[in-house]
Protein backbone atom coordinates (compact mmCIF):
# COMPACT_ATOMS: atom_id res chain seq x y z
CA UNK A 1 0.00 0.00 0.00
CA UNK A 2 1.17 3.24 -1.06
CA UNK A 3 1.56 5.80 2.06
CA UNK A 4 -1.00 9.03 1.28
CA UNK A 5 0.90 12.80 2.60
CA UNK A 6 -1.18 14.84 4.34
CA UNK A 7 -2.60 16.41 0.80
CA UNK A 8 -4.44 13.52 0.27
CA UNK A 9 -7.76 14.63 0.55
CA UNK A 10 -7.39 17.88 -1.35
CA UNK A 11 -5.68 15.90 -4.50
CA UNK A 12 -8.71 13.55 -4.57
CA UNK A 13 -11.24 16.68 -4.11
CA UNK A 14 -9.06 18.11 -7.49
CA UNK A 15 -9.62 14.96 -9.21
CA UNK A 16 -5.98 14.19 -9.40
CA UNK A 17 -4.32 11.11 -11.20
CA UNK A 18 -2.50 9.31 -8.49
CA UNK A 19 0.34 7.27 -8.40
CA UNK A 20 2.76 5.17 -6.26
CA UNK A 21 6.09 7.01 -6.40
CA UNK A 22 8.81 5.98 -4.13
CA UNK A 23 5.83 3.96 -1.95
CA UNK A 24 4.07 7.43 -1.64
CA UNK A 25 0.70 7.93 -3.06
CA UNK A 26 0.99 10.76 -4.91
CA UNK A 27 -0.56 12.96 -7.26
CA UNK A 28 0.52 12.60 -10.91
CA UNK A 29 -1.26 15.20 -12.48
CA UNK A 30 -4.60 17.27 -12.31
CA UNK A 31 -5.79 17.66 -15.57
CA UNK A 32 -3.26 18.51 -18.48
CA UNK A 33 0.09 17.63 -17.79
CA UNK A 34 1.53 20.17 -20.25
CA UNK A 35 -0.68 22.97 -18.74
CA UNK A 36 0.77 22.41 -15.57
CA UNK A 37 4.26 22.70 -17.51
CA UNK A 38 3.70 25.63 -19.09
CA UNK A 39 2.31 26.86 -15.99
CA UNK A 40 5.68 26.85 -14.39
CA UNK A 41 6.94 28.53 -16.75
CA UNK A 42 4.89 30.62 -17.50
CA UNK A 43 3.22 31.70 -14.20
CA UNK A 44 3.31 29.56 -11.45
CA UNK A 45 2.66 25.81 -10.39
CA UNK A 46 1.53 24.48 -6.73
CA UNK A 47 3.37 21.44 -5.58
CA UNK A 48 2.97 19.01 -2.87
CA UNK A 49 6.36 17.24 -2.18
CA UNK A 50 5.56 15.48 1.43
CA UNK A 51 7.13 12.28 0.22
CA UNK A 52 10.56 14.15 1.04
CA UNK A 53 12.40 13.46 4.03
CA UNK A 54 13.70 15.74 6.46
CA UNK A 55 16.54 14.98 9.03
CA UNK A 56 17.67 16.89 11.88
CA UNK A 57 21.44 16.83 12.18
CA UNK A 58 22.38 19.54 15.32
CA UNK A 59 24.71 19.39 18.36
CA UNK A 60 27.83 20.83 19.10
CA UNK A 61 29.34 18.77 16.79
CA UNK A 62 26.83 18.93 13.85
CA UNK A 63 28.91 20.97 11.21
CA UNK A 64 31.82 18.63 11.36
CA UNK A 65 29.44 15.44 11.64
CA UNK A 66 27.63 16.18 8.29
CA UNK A 67 31.65 17.18 6.93
CA UNK A 68 32.72 14.01 7.64
CA UNK A 69 29.23 12.30 6.47
CA UNK A 70 29.08 14.24 3.44
CA UNK A 71 31.00 14.97 0.20
CA UNK A 72 30.35 18.66 0.73
CA UNK A 73 31.67 21.60 3.20
CA UNK A 74 28.71 22.13 5.46
CA UNK A 75 30.84 23.51 8.35
CA UNK A 76 30.89 26.47 5.75
CA UNK A 77 27.72 26.81 5.35
CA UNK A 78 26.02 29.89 6.74
CA UNK A 79 23.16 29.95 9.31
CA UNK A 80 20.19 30.73 6.69
CA UNK A 81 21.88 29.21 3.77
CA UNK A 82 21.52 25.67 1.83
CA UNK A 83 23.65 23.65 -0.15
CA UNK A 84 23.05 21.11 -2.84
CA UNK A 85 25.25 18.17 -1.64
CA UNK A 86 25.18 14.28 -2.09
CA UNK A 87 25.96 11.44 0.55
CA UNK A 88 28.49 8.44 -1.07
CA UNK A 89 29.49 5.00 -0.52
CA UNK A 90 32.88 4.02 0.40
CA UNK A 91 33.26 3.59 -3.07
CA UNK A 92 32.22 6.63 -3.84
CA UNK A 93 29.13 5.79 -5.34
CA UNK A 94 25.65 8.29 -4.80
CA UNK A 95 23.30 6.95 -2.16
CA UNK A 96 21.37 10.19 -2.33
CA UNK A 97 21.51 13.90 -3.42
CA UNK A 98 20.53 15.93 -1.09
CA UNK A 99 19.58 19.74 -0.01
CA UNK A 100 21.18 20.96 3.37
CA UNK A 101 19.96 23.85 5.29
CA UNK A 102 22.08 25.16 8.15
CA UNK A 103 19.24 26.42 10.31
CA UNK A 104 20.96 27.46 13.22
CA UNK A 105 25.04 26.94 13.91
CA UNK A 106 24.36 24.00 15.50
CA UNK A 107 21.16 22.75 13.72
CA UNK A 108 20.77 21.34 9.77
CA UNK A 109 18.38 19.95 8.28
CA UNK A 110 19.07 17.61 5.66
CA UNK A 111 16.63 17.26 3.02
CA UNK A 112 16.84 13.69 1.11
CA UNK A 113 14.97 11.81 -1.17
CA UNK A 114 11.40 9.95 -1.14
CA UNK A 115 12.98 6.54 -1.91
CA UNK A 116 15.71 7.09 -0.03
CA UNK A 117 15.49 8.85 3.16
CA UNK A 118 15.24 5.92 6.06
CA UNK A 119 18.42 4.59 4.50
CA UNK A 120 20.16 8.37 4.35
CA UNK A 121 19.03 8.56 8.17
CA UNK A 122 20.63 5.07 8.90
CA UNK A 123 23.81 6.24 7.32
CA UNK A 124 23.72 9.58 8.82
CA UNK A 125 22.68 8.28 12.44
CA UNK A 126 26.08 5.54 11.77
CA UNK A 127 28.67 8.31 10.63
CA UNK A 128 27.74 10.56 13.41
CA UNK A 129 28.39 8.23 16.32
CA UNK A 130 31.56 9.67 16.73
CA UNK A 131 30.82 12.94 17.20
CA UNK A 132 28.38 15.27 19.33
CA UNK A 133 25.83 15.62 17.42
CA UNK A 134 22.32 14.09 17.55
CA UNK A 135 20.57 12.76 14.30
CA UNK A 136 16.74 12.89 13.84
CA UNK A 137 14.25 11.60 11.10
CA UNK A 138 11.82 14.12 11.42
CA UNK A 139 9.94 13.33 7.82
CA UNK A 140 6.53 12.24 9.51
CA UNK A 141 6.17 15.50 11.45
CA UNK A 142 7.16 17.37 7.64
CA UNK A 143 4.57 18.70 4.77
CA UNK A 144 6.54 20.16 2.33
CA UNK A 145 4.84 22.42 -0.28
CA UNK A 146 6.47 24.35 -3.71
CA UNK A 147 5.26 27.14 -5.20
CA UNK A 148 7.10 27.66 -8.42
CA UNK A 149 7.34 29.70 -11.18
CA UNK A 150 7.81 33.59 -12.18
CA UNK A 151 4.57 34.77 -10.55
CA UNK A 152 5.85 32.56 -7.08
CA UNK A 153 7.05 35.79 -4.94
CA UNK A 154 3.66 37.92 -6.04
CA UNK A 155 1.78 35.08 -4.97
CA UNK A 156 3.78 34.42 -1.81
CA UNK A 157 4.43 38.02 -0.92
CA UNK A 158 0.44 38.34 -0.19
CA UNK A 159 0.42 35.66 2.78
CA UNK A 160 3.78 36.69 4.43
CA UNK A 161 5.62 39.27 5.86
CA UNK A 162 8.63 38.11 5.20
CA UNK A 163 11.64 39.65 3.22
CA UNK A 164 11.31 37.77 0.42
CA UNK A 165 13.40 39.68 -2.38
CA UNK A 166 16.13 39.63 0.44
CA UNK A 167 15.77 35.98 0.45
CA UNK A 168 18.19 34.58 -2.08
CA UNK A 169 18.55 31.59 -3.99
CA UNK A 170 19.52 28.53 -1.86
CA UNK A 171 18.81 30.45 1.80
CA UNK A 172 15.57 29.58 3.91
CA UNK A 173 14.26 31.91 6.23
CA UNK A 174 11.79 30.73 9.33
CA UNK A 175 8.60 32.68 8.71
CA UNK A 176 4.70 32.85 9.35
CA UNK A 177 2.73 31.92 5.96
CA UNK A 178 -1.25 32.43 5.87
CA UNK A 179 -0.76 32.35 10.01
CA UNK A 180 1.24 28.75 10.40
CA UNK A 181 5.20 28.42 10.73
CA UNK A 182 7.25 28.24 8.00
CA UNK A 183 10.38 27.43 6.63
CA UNK A 184 10.73 29.30 3.52
CA UNK A 185 13.42 28.17 1.06
CA UNK A 186 14.07 29.66 -2.39
CA UNK A 187 14.58 26.33 -3.79
CA UNK A 188 12.97 24.16 -6.23
CA UNK A 189 13.60 21.60 -9.00
CA UNK A 190 11.69 22.98 -12.14
CA UNK A 191 14.42 25.79 -13.30
CA UNK A 192 12.32 28.31 -12.11
CA UNK A 193 12.23 31.04 -9.27
CA UNK A 194 10.72 29.52 -6.44
CA UNK A 195 10.27 28.44 -2.97
CA UNK A 196 9.60 25.31 -0.47
CA UNK A 197 7.71 25.81 2.14
CA UNK A 198 8.03 23.52 4.96
CA UNK A 199 5.35 23.53 7.66
CA UNK A 200 3.89 20.88 10.31
CA UNK A 201 2.09 17.67 8.68
CA UNK A 202 -1.19 19.22 10.07
CA UNK A 203 -0.43 22.82 8.63
CA UNK A 204 -0.32 21.41 4.84
CA UNK A 205 -4.21 21.93 4.05
CA UNK A 206 -4.93 25.42 5.13
CA UNK A 207 -1.43 26.71 3.74
CA UNK A 208 -2.38 24.92 0.56
CA UNK A 209 -5.70 26.28 0.41
CA UNK A 210 -4.70 29.89 1.32
CA UNK A 211 -1.83 29.64 -1.95
CA UNK A 212 -4.07 28.26 -4.00
CA UNK A 213 -6.41 31.54 -3.21
CA UNK A 214 -4.02 33.79 -3.15
CA UNK A 215 -2.31 32.05 -6.51
CA UNK A 216 -5.52 32.41 -8.06
CA UNK A 217 -5.02 35.78 -9.76
CA UNK A 218 -1.65 34.64 -11.10
CA UNK A 219 -2.61 31.76 -12.78
CA UNK A 220 -1.45 29.15 -10.38
CA UNK A 221 -2.20 25.49 -11.11
CA UNK A 222 -1.57 22.87 -8.74
CA UNK A 223 1.08 20.91 -10.66
CA UNK A 224 1.57 17.17 -10.47
CA UNK A 225 4.91 14.90 -10.51
CA UNK A 226 4.32 14.41 -14.37
CA UNK A 227 5.17 18.18 -14.73
CA UNK A 228 8.09 18.34 -12.58
CA UNK A 229 9.89 15.54 -14.13
CA UNK A 230 9.46 17.36 -17.67
CA UNK A 231 10.40 20.47 -15.86
CA UNK A 232 13.43 19.00 -14.18
CA UNK A 233 14.43 17.33 -17.14
CA UNK A 234 14.29 20.99 -19.31
CA UNK A 235 16.52 22.17 -16.87
CA UNK A 236 18.79 19.19 -16.56
CA UNK A 237 18.78 17.96 -13.02
CA UNK A 238 19.32 14.88 -11.98
CA UNK A 239 16.75 12.55 -10.56
CA UNK A 240 17.80 9.84 -7.97
CA UNK A 241 17.29 6.10 -9.88
CA UNK A 242 17.81 8.01 -12.89
CA UNK A 243 20.62 9.75 -13.44
CA UNK A 244 22.30 9.13 -10.25
CA UNK A 245 22.98 5.64 -8.63
CA UNK A 246 25.55 4.39 -5.84
CA UNK A 247 27.19 2.49 -9.66
CA UNK A 248 28.14 6.49 -10.53
CA UNK A 249 30.30 8.67 -9.09
CA UNK A 250 29.42 12.64 -8.83
CA UNK A 251 31.97 13.06 -11.64
CA UNK A 252 30.20 10.98 -14.19
CA UNK A 253 26.85 12.63 -13.76
CA UNK A 254 28.94 16.06 -14.37
CA UNK A 255 28.50 16.70 -10.45
CA UNK A 256 32.25 16.73 -9.69
CA UNK A 257 32.14 20.49 -8.22
CA UNK A 258 29.99 19.21 -5.43
CA UNK A 259 33.02 17.46 -3.88
CA UNK A 260 34.82 19.58 -1.84
CA UNK A 261 38.26 18.17 -1.40
CA UNK A 262 39.51 21.29 0.13
CA UNK A 263 37.22 20.90 3.56
CA UNK A 264 39.45 20.04 6.20
CA UNK A 265 39.16 15.79 7.53
CA UNK A 266 38.33 13.07 6.16
CA UNK A 267 35.07 12.29 4.99
CA UNK A 268 33.01 8.67 3.78
CA UNK A 269 34.64 8.13 0.25
CA UNK A 270 37.41 10.70 0.21
CA UNK A 271 39.67 8.15 -1.10
CA UNK A 272 37.98 6.51 -3.54
CA UNK A 273 36.38 10.12 -5.32
CA UNK A 274 40.37 11.46 -5.39
CA UNK A 275 41.51 7.94 -7.05
CA UNK A 276 39.19 9.39 -9.61
CA UNK A 277 38.88 13.03 -9.55
CA UNK A 278 41.49 12.83 -12.53
CA UNK A 279 40.94 10.05 -14.31
CA UNK A 280 38.16 10.93 -16.99
CA UNK A 281 34.82 9.08 -16.58
CA UNK A 282 34.21 6.08 -19.45
CA UNK A 283 30.90 7.72 -19.29
CA UNK A 284 29.52 10.89 -19.12
CA UNK A 285 26.03 12.16 -18.73
CA UNK A 286 24.74 14.58 -21.99
CA UNK A 287 21.65 15.96 -23.05
CA UNK A 288 20.01 14.39 -26.10
CA UNK A 289 17.58 16.12 -28.16
CA UNK A 290 15.66 14.04 -30.99
CA UNK A 291 15.53 14.92 -34.27
CA UNK A 292 12.24 12.96 -35.25
CA UNK A 293 8.66 12.72 -33.19
CA UNK A 294 9.36 9.27 -30.92
CA UNK A 295 11.09 9.79 -27.49
CA UNK A 296 14.21 8.28 -26.03
CA UNK A 297 13.15 6.85 -22.92
CA UNK A 298 14.64 5.77 -19.72
CA UNK A 299 16.93 2.42 -20.36
CA UNK A 300 16.91 2.61 -24.15
CA UNK A 301 19.99 2.19 -25.66
CA UNK A 302 22.52 5.15 -27.52
CA UNK A 303 24.29 3.79 -30.65
CA UNK A 304 26.32 4.94 -33.17
CA UNK A 305 24.14 5.89 -36.13
CA UNK A 306 24.01 3.76 -39.16
CA UNK A 307 26.65 1.38 -37.36
CA UNK A 308 24.58 0.56 -34.07
CA UNK A 309 27.39 -0.11 -31.65
CA UNK A 310 25.75 0.87 -27.93
CA UNK A 311 27.65 3.20 -26.61
CA UNK A 312 25.65 4.94 -24.09
CA UNK A 313 22.81 4.12 -22.00
CA UNK A 314 19.46 6.77 -22.09
CA UNK A 315 18.67 7.61 -17.92
CA UNK A 316 15.49 10.18 -18.63
CA UNK A 317 13.66 11.07 -21.83
CA UNK A 318 10.17 12.73 -22.45
CA UNK A 319 8.99 15.42 -24.73
CA UNK A 320 9.87 18.94 -24.01
CA UNK A 321 7.15 21.47 -24.41
CA UNK A 322 9.67 24.22 -24.33
CA UNK A 323 11.45 22.96 -27.44
CA UNK A 324 8.85 21.40 -28.78
CA UNK A 325 11.02 17.73 -29.60
CA UNK A 326 11.54 14.74 -27.33
CA UNK A 327 14.78 15.53 -25.42
CA UNK A 328 16.88 13.04 -23.20
CA UNK A 329 19.91 12.61 -20.58
CA UNK A 330 22.24 9.56 -20.85
CA UNK A 331 25.12 8.13 -19.74
CA UNK A 332 27.53 7.96 -23.25
CA UNK A 333 31.01 7.08 -24.00
CA UNK A 334 33.10 9.94 -23.21
CA UNK A 335 34.37 11.98 -26.03
CA UNK A 336 30.59 10.86 -28.37
CA UNK A 337 29.37 14.37 -29.27
CA UNK A 338 28.08 13.58 -32.63
CA UNK A 339 26.62 10.79 -34.77
CA UNK A 340 24.05 9.51 -32.13
CA UNK A 341 21.25 7.31 -32.35
CA UNK A 342 18.46 5.85 -30.20
CA UNK A 343 17.31 2.46 -30.13
CA UNK A 344 13.83 3.31 -30.05
CA UNK A 345 11.88 -0.13 -30.09
CA UNK A 346 14.48 -1.51 -32.24
CA UNK A 347 14.46 1.74 -35.16
CA UNK A 348 17.25 3.92 -34.62
CA UNK A 349 16.54 7.65 -34.32
CA UNK A 350 18.83 10.23 -34.61
CA UNK A 351 19.73 12.12 -32.04
CA UNK A 352 21.82 15.36 -31.61
CA UNK A 353 23.99 15.66 -28.36
CA UNK A 354 23.91 19.27 -26.45
CA UNK A 355 25.07 20.43 -23.55
CA UNK A 356 22.69 20.33 -20.25
CA UNK A 357 20.43 22.12 -19.33
CA UNK A 358 18.19 22.41 -22.32
CA UNK A 359 16.20 25.24 -20.85
CA UNK A 360 17.69 28.08 -18.37
CA UNK A 361 15.07 30.92 -17.80
CA UNK A 362 15.82 34.54 -18.63
CA UNK A 363 17.11 36.53 -15.32
CA UNK B 1 -14.69 6.60 -14.61
CA UNK B 2 -14.26 6.53 -17.83
CA UNK B 3 -17.15 6.02 -20.29
CA UNK B 4 -17.28 2.33 -21.89
CA UNK B 5 -19.69 2.47 -24.92
CA UNK B 6 -22.01 0.07 -24.92
CA UNK B 7 -22.53 -0.81 -28.84
CA UNK B 8 -18.63 -1.08 -29.15
CA UNK B 9 -16.67 -3.90 -28.63
CA UNK B 10 -13.05 -4.33 -27.22
CA UNK B 11 -9.85 -6.10 -26.61
CA UNK B 12 -7.67 -6.52 -23.40
CA UNK B 13 -5.42 -4.12 -25.10
CA UNK B 14 -7.57 -1.57 -24.33
CA UNK B 15 -9.01 -1.00 -27.81
CA UNK B 16 -12.14 -0.35 -29.60
CA UNK B 17 -13.56 -1.75 -32.45
CA UNK B 18 -16.87 -0.39 -33.79
CA UNK B 19 -19.42 -2.23 -35.20
CA UNK B 20 -18.72 -2.91 -38.82
CA UNK B 21 -20.91 -0.48 -41.36
CA UNK B 22 -20.74 -2.35 -44.18
CA UNK B 23 -20.26 -5.60 -42.82
CA UNK B 24 -16.74 -5.79 -43.51
CA UNK B 25 -14.58 -2.36 -42.76
CA UNK B 26 -13.93 -2.29 -38.68
CA UNK B 27 -12.42 1.07 -37.24
CA UNK B 28 -10.38 0.66 -34.35
CA UNK B 29 -9.72 3.04 -31.59
CA UNK B 30 -7.88 2.94 -28.09
CA UNK B 31 -10.43 3.37 -25.00
CA UNK B 32 -10.87 6.17 -22.92
CA UNK B 33 -9.51 4.02 -20.10
CA UNK B 34 -6.51 3.33 -21.74
CA UNK B 35 -6.34 7.27 -23.06
CA UNK B 36 -6.59 8.68 -19.67
CA UNK B 37 -3.77 5.75 -18.11
CA UNK B 38 -1.42 6.84 -20.79
CA UNK B 39 -1.99 11.13 -20.32
CA UNK B 40 -1.46 13.17 -23.19
CA UNK B 41 -0.58 11.85 -25.95
CA UNK B 42 1.92 13.61 -28.31
CA UNK B 43 2.90 11.19 -31.23
CA UNK B 44 1.20 8.24 -33.00
CA UNK B 45 2.66 6.07 -35.25
CA UNK B 46 -0.03 4.31 -37.28
CA UNK B 47 0.39 0.81 -39.97
CA UNK B 48 0.09 1.79 -43.73
CA UNK B 49 -2.59 1.12 -45.81
CA UNK B 50 -2.69 -1.77 -47.56
CA UNK B 51 -0.69 -3.53 -44.53
CA UNK B 52 -1.87 -6.70 -43.72
CA UNK B 53 -2.57 -7.34 -40.48
CA UNK B 54 -3.11 -10.49 -37.74
CA UNK B 55 -4.91 -9.98 -34.82
CA UNK B 56 -3.22 -9.81 -31.70
CA UNK B 57 0.34 -8.29 -33.54
CA UNK B 58 1.70 -4.68 -32.53
CA UNK B 59 1.06 -2.77 -35.69
CA UNK B 60 1.94 0.67 -34.58
CA UNK B 61 2.57 3.12 -30.76
CA UNK B 62 1.18 5.50 -29.18
CA UNK B 63 3.21 8.16 -27.17
CA UNK B 64 2.42 9.96 -24.56
CA UNK B 65 4.44 12.42 -22.11
CA UNK B 66 5.06 9.53 -19.47
CA UNK B 67 5.20 5.83 -21.91
CA UNK B 68 4.82 4.13 -24.82
CA UNK B 69 2.64 1.90 -25.43
CA UNK B 70 1.91 -0.81 -28.53
CA UNK B 71 -1.14 -0.46 -31.07
CA UNK B 72 -2.38 -3.92 -32.20
CA UNK B 73 -4.67 -5.12 -34.84
CA UNK B 74 -7.76 -6.62 -33.06
CA UNK B 75 -8.70 -8.91 -35.86
CA UNK B 76 -6.53 -10.32 -39.17
CA UNK B 77 -7.52 -8.05 -42.24
CA UNK B 78 -6.28 -5.66 -44.26
CA UNK B 79 -5.66 -2.04 -43.16
CA UNK B 80 -7.60 -0.04 -45.51
CA UNK B 81 -7.62 3.91 -44.31
CA UNK B 82 -5.31 5.44 -41.28
CA UNK B 83 -6.32 8.65 -39.83
CA UNK B 84 -4.16 11.22 -40.63
CA UNK B 85 -5.36 13.88 -38.27
CA UNK B 86 -3.42 12.12 -35.24
CA UNK B 87 -0.32 13.18 -37.19
CA UNK B 88 -0.97 16.99 -36.58
CA UNK B 89 -2.92 16.39 -33.86
CA UNK B 90 -2.87 13.43 -31.75
CA UNK B 91 -4.32 14.61 -28.52
CA UNK B 92 -7.86 13.81 -30.32
CA UNK B 93 -7.02 10.41 -28.85
CA UNK B 94 -7.36 11.96 -25.44
CA UNK B 95 -10.37 14.11 -25.95
CA UNK B 96 -12.44 12.11 -28.40
CA UNK B 97 -11.11 8.84 -28.01
CA UNK B 98 -14.41 6.80 -29.46
CA UNK B 99 -14.77 9.47 -32.05
CA UNK B 100 -12.06 11.75 -34.19
CA UNK B 101 -9.24 10.07 -32.03
CA UNK B 102 -9.97 6.69 -34.07
CA UNK B 103 -6.84 5.03 -35.45
CA UNK B 104 -7.43 3.29 -38.46
CA UNK B 105 -9.88 0.77 -40.35
CA UNK B 106 -9.51 -2.40 -41.33
CA UNK B 107 -11.12 -4.59 -43.62
CA UNK B 108 -12.00 -7.93 -41.79
CA UNK B 109 -10.76 -11.29 -43.15
CA UNK B 110 -11.67 -14.18 -40.97
CA UNK B 111 -13.59 -14.08 -38.07
CA UNK B 112 -13.32 -11.63 -34.82
CA UNK B 113 -14.41 -14.01 -32.41
CA UNK B 114 -12.21 -13.23 -29.45
CA UNK B 115 -14.04 -9.08 -28.73
CA UNK B 116 -14.79 -8.80 -25.68
CA UNK B 117 -18.35 -6.77 -25.14
CA UNK B 118 -19.11 -3.60 -23.04
CA UNK B 119 -20.02 -5.90 -20.04
CA UNK B 120 -16.81 -7.93 -20.63
CA UNK B 121 -14.12 -4.95 -20.91
CA UNK B 122 -16.10 -3.58 -18.03
CA UNK B 123 -15.23 -6.14 -15.75
CA UNK B 124 -11.78 -6.26 -17.03
CA UNK B 125 -10.64 -2.35 -16.34
CA UNK B 126 -12.66 -2.71 -12.63
CA UNK B 127 -10.23 -5.54 -11.60
CA UNK B 128 -7.31 -3.12 -12.71
CA UNK B 129 -8.86 -0.49 -10.48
Amino acid sequence: MSRPTPLRGVHESLGATLTDFAGWLMPLRYGSESAEHNAVRQAAGLFDLSHMGEIFVTGAQAAEALDYALVGHLSALEPGRARYTMIVNAEGGVLDDLIVYRLAPEEFMVVANASNYPRVAAELTERAKDFDAAVDDRSERYALVAVQGPRSTEILAALTDADLDGLKYYAGLPATVAGREALIARTGYTGEDGFELFVAAEDAEPLWAALTEAGAPHGLVPAGLSARDTLRLEAGMPLYGNELSADHTPFEAGLGRVVRFDKPGDFVGRAALEARKDVPPARRLVGLVATGRRVPRHGYSVVVAGEGTIVGTVTSGAPSQTLGRPIAMAYVDNGLTSGLAVDIRGTHEPVDVVELPFYRRKK
Amino acid sequence: MSSIPEDLQYTKEHEWVSGAEDGITLTVGITAHAADALGEVVYVKLPEVGEAVTAGTPIGEVESTKSVSDVFAPVGGEVVEVNETLDANPALINSDPYGDGWLFRVRLEGSADDLLSAAEYTALTSGEA
